[in-house]
């Protein structure tokens, strides 16, 4: 069996390469894993993708469920879906984590839909403990604790599926750490054959553009964000000198994405990226959770705000009250000082 | 275009709490949040799924069904899709529903949908604002066994049984073809929705369901009764329809917290840790003496 006391993790590849959120839950999983003694298997679906078992094995899966198809060469839904639901009814795992990729928020709901089980969306954290249900006097053990920010404002959610198998999560890229590889490590490869039905193939992809983003918020040292706190797309330009004056990336809150003054790829947060910077400068970003969660992980926190009440402050190293728009040329200002006066002494 | 058959659509809505505007004020001093301080609206990305529906059904003729589930005040925004031109809503509520988790919304939605339809196209928006999970509409999709096409932006035809639209994704984008009945999750790039019309507000200004009648009747006594008012509401097409879960045939063990496998454990508030932190006063001096902190201990190059 390559189901029960399993921890599956689906792992998305585009045209032969591994996506990093695959990997890195791929590690999340094996932590999970051995708390419980259970195996870890990756599922790698599509066409030509052989080789790509081998690299899950060393980032810490004991198994790989191998769908090798020239129909599952690019990702769709039906197909995928088909796949991923028979395995899982037959296999019966006990935790299915998938990457909150859009493919993943896309085939997520798809299976668990049909498999009439449990299922949350960008937990922020995943561990293992019990849960008792008073009424019937029952205590679950080894439940998959499914943490996650809760509705607007600053609660944390613990969610359980004490009755339904698999327990399912999504959780998006940078979130869990990427696991090292283990050269040699060995496990063993189990191919799988589709039994499609004709109604998998109701969609076909006619063309398909991939953009890669110019943003590299996830590695960035530093990460210059705004919020709503800035007052305009023009305001961000300020952010953005700064930025460039730190070998940083500009990042920003939802905020300040939904009120269109940057692109979503710069959102950091729950639903956007999960950064740990050497330093993050947090200007005119009030701190709401869900951002919090994707940044209180830097090493040093600047936060620049007018409300002195921002729960940013909480967790900022450096407090600035103070507008944005009059700040950030201070700081830019003396940076530049110090990059000169540098200069002038070890004339470098 | 040689077909112009008519496209029957429902889109599927979400009455939420305006969880963009949380602001200091929302907060309470213990961390909570005041609800009541948040106004109820329509969910964004919904108001697009609705308009890509009205604009199909401009080009293509056909019918626009709107269809929330929620708590009777949800009327709020089938009333404000009927502003926006839908031609018919219906409101689920019964508390039996309450607690519903994705998995138990969509399965009432899709007993909702087979009573109301048959449809060629659903419409969802991309996520909801106060769980931001996009699981329904997949979900949906999967109880009713058709295709659904996430992150939908531009519907580029539809032509026969098949659509051709294009997802936006964060990695690229992508054209897709697809059979007919299919559910599509739009985006908020989709474009941009159009408000509530005037005079349709005027002219539909009595749009009620029925837990609103006693109001209704208030403020416009030559009503006699509630059922000469439901007379003249539902020959006007104004009559927002209530279903419960035993008109949409719905299971009892598969709604609301009964037919929700997700259970929350346990809700924390979050605990700030207390950081070590200086205030920097906003001055020139201030800001120079922090950089030179930052330069010193190696976090500043």
């Amino acid at each position: 069996m390559t189901g029960q006391n399993s921890i599956w993790v689906f792992i998305e590849q585009t045209d032969g390469k591994i996506a990093d959120v695959s990997l890195e839950l791929t590690g999340k999983a094996r932590e999970l894993a051995d708390q419980l003694g259970y195996d870890v298997v990756g599922l790698v679906f599509g066409h030509d993708v052989e080789p790509l078992a081998q690299q899950v094995i060393e980032r810490g899966a004991d198994r790989v469920l191998l769908a090798d198809h020239p129909e599952l060469a690019v990702y769709r839904t039906l197909p995928y879906a088909r796949v991923a639901i028979a395995e899982a009814r037959a296999r019966k795992p006990e935790i299915f984590l998938i990457g909150g990729s859009p493919n993943g928020r896309d085939l997520a709901p798809r299976v668990a839909s049909a498999l009439r089980c449990g299922l949350t969306a960008d937990c922020t954290d995943l561990q293992i403990g019990e849960y008792t249900i008073r009424k019937e006097n029952k205590t679950y053990p080894n439940l998959l604790y499914q943490i996650r920010p809760a509705f607007g404002g600053n609660l944390i959610a613990t969610i359980v599926n004490p009755k339904t198998r698999p327990q399912m999560a999504t959780v998006r890229e940078g979130v869990m750490r990427m696991p090292a590889a283990q050269p040699g490590r060995t496990g063993t490869i189990e191919k799988v054959v589709p039994a499609f039905e004709p109604g998998d193939f109701a969609l076909e992809v006619l063309s398909r553009q991939v953009r890669h983003s110019t943003v590299q918020l996830k590695e960035a040292p530093v990460v210059v964000s705004g919020g709503a706190g800035i007052g305009s797309a023009e305001d961000f330009a300020l952010l953005r000198d700064l930025a460039n004056l730190l070998g940083g990336e500009v990042g920003a809150s939802r905020a300040a994405v939904d009120a269109g003054m940057i692109a979503r790829p710069h959102q950091v947060g729950q639903t956007g990226t999960t950064v740990r910077p050497r330093l993050y400068i947090a200007a005119g970003i009030s701190g709401a959770i869900q951002h919090r969660a994707g940044m209180d992980q830097s090493s040093k926190i600047i936060a620049i705000n007018t409300d002195p009440n921002a729960p940013m402050f909480q967790i900022a190293h450096y407090k600035i009250v103070g507008d944005v728009a009059e700040v950030l040329p201070m700081i830019i200002k003396a940076l530049r000082e110090r990059s000169m006066s540098d200069g002038s002494t070890d004339g470098e | 275009m040689t077909d112009q058959k008519p496209i029957h659509s429902a889109v599927l809505v979400k009455q939420v709490p305006d969880t963009h505007n949380i602001t200091g004020e929302v907060m309470t001093k213990d961390g909570t949040m005041n609800r009541n301080a948040l106004p109820a609206i329509f969910n964004p990305e919904d108001l697009n799924a609705l308009e890509m529906a009205l604009q199909i059904r401009e080009r293509r003729g056909g019918t626009v069904t709107v269809i929330t589930m929620g708590p009777p005040k949800a009327a709020n925004v089938l009333r404000d899709a009927l502003f926006r031109g839908a031609d018919r809503v219906i409101l689920l509520t019964d508390r039996k529903f309450a607690g519903a988790d994705t998995l138990a919304t969509s399965y009432v939605l899709k007993c909702a949908v087979e009573k109301a339809g048959p449809f060629d196209l659903l419409f969802c928006g991309r996520q909801a604002i106060d769980g931001d999970t996009a699981q329904v509409g997949p979900q949906l999709a999967e109880k009713l066994g058709i295709p659904q096409i996430t992150y939908a932006e531009t519907i580029v035809e539809i032509s026969g049984d098949q659509i051709v639209a294009e997802r936006v994704l964060d990695s690229g984008s992508e054209i897709v073809r697809c059979k007919l009945p299919a559910l599509l999750t739009v985006v908020g790039s989709a474009n941009t929705p159009r408000p509530a019309s005037v005079r349709r507000r005027i002219e539909r200004k009595l749009a009620a369901a029925p837990g609103e009648y006693a109001a209704i009747r208030a403020a416009w006594p030559e009503f006699e009764s509630d059922a000469q008012l439901e007379t003249y509401l539902t020959a006007h097409g104004l009559k927002i329809a209530v279903w419960t879960a035993e008109d949409i045939g719905a299971s009892e063990e598969q709604v609301g917290l009964a037919g929700s496998p997700t259970q929350v454990h346990k809700i924390n508030f979050v605990v700030l840790e207390s950081t070590e932190s200086k205030t920097i006063p906003a001055t020139p001096e201030g800001i120079a003496a922090m950089v030179q902190e930052l330069v010193h201990e190696y976090i500043v190059g």
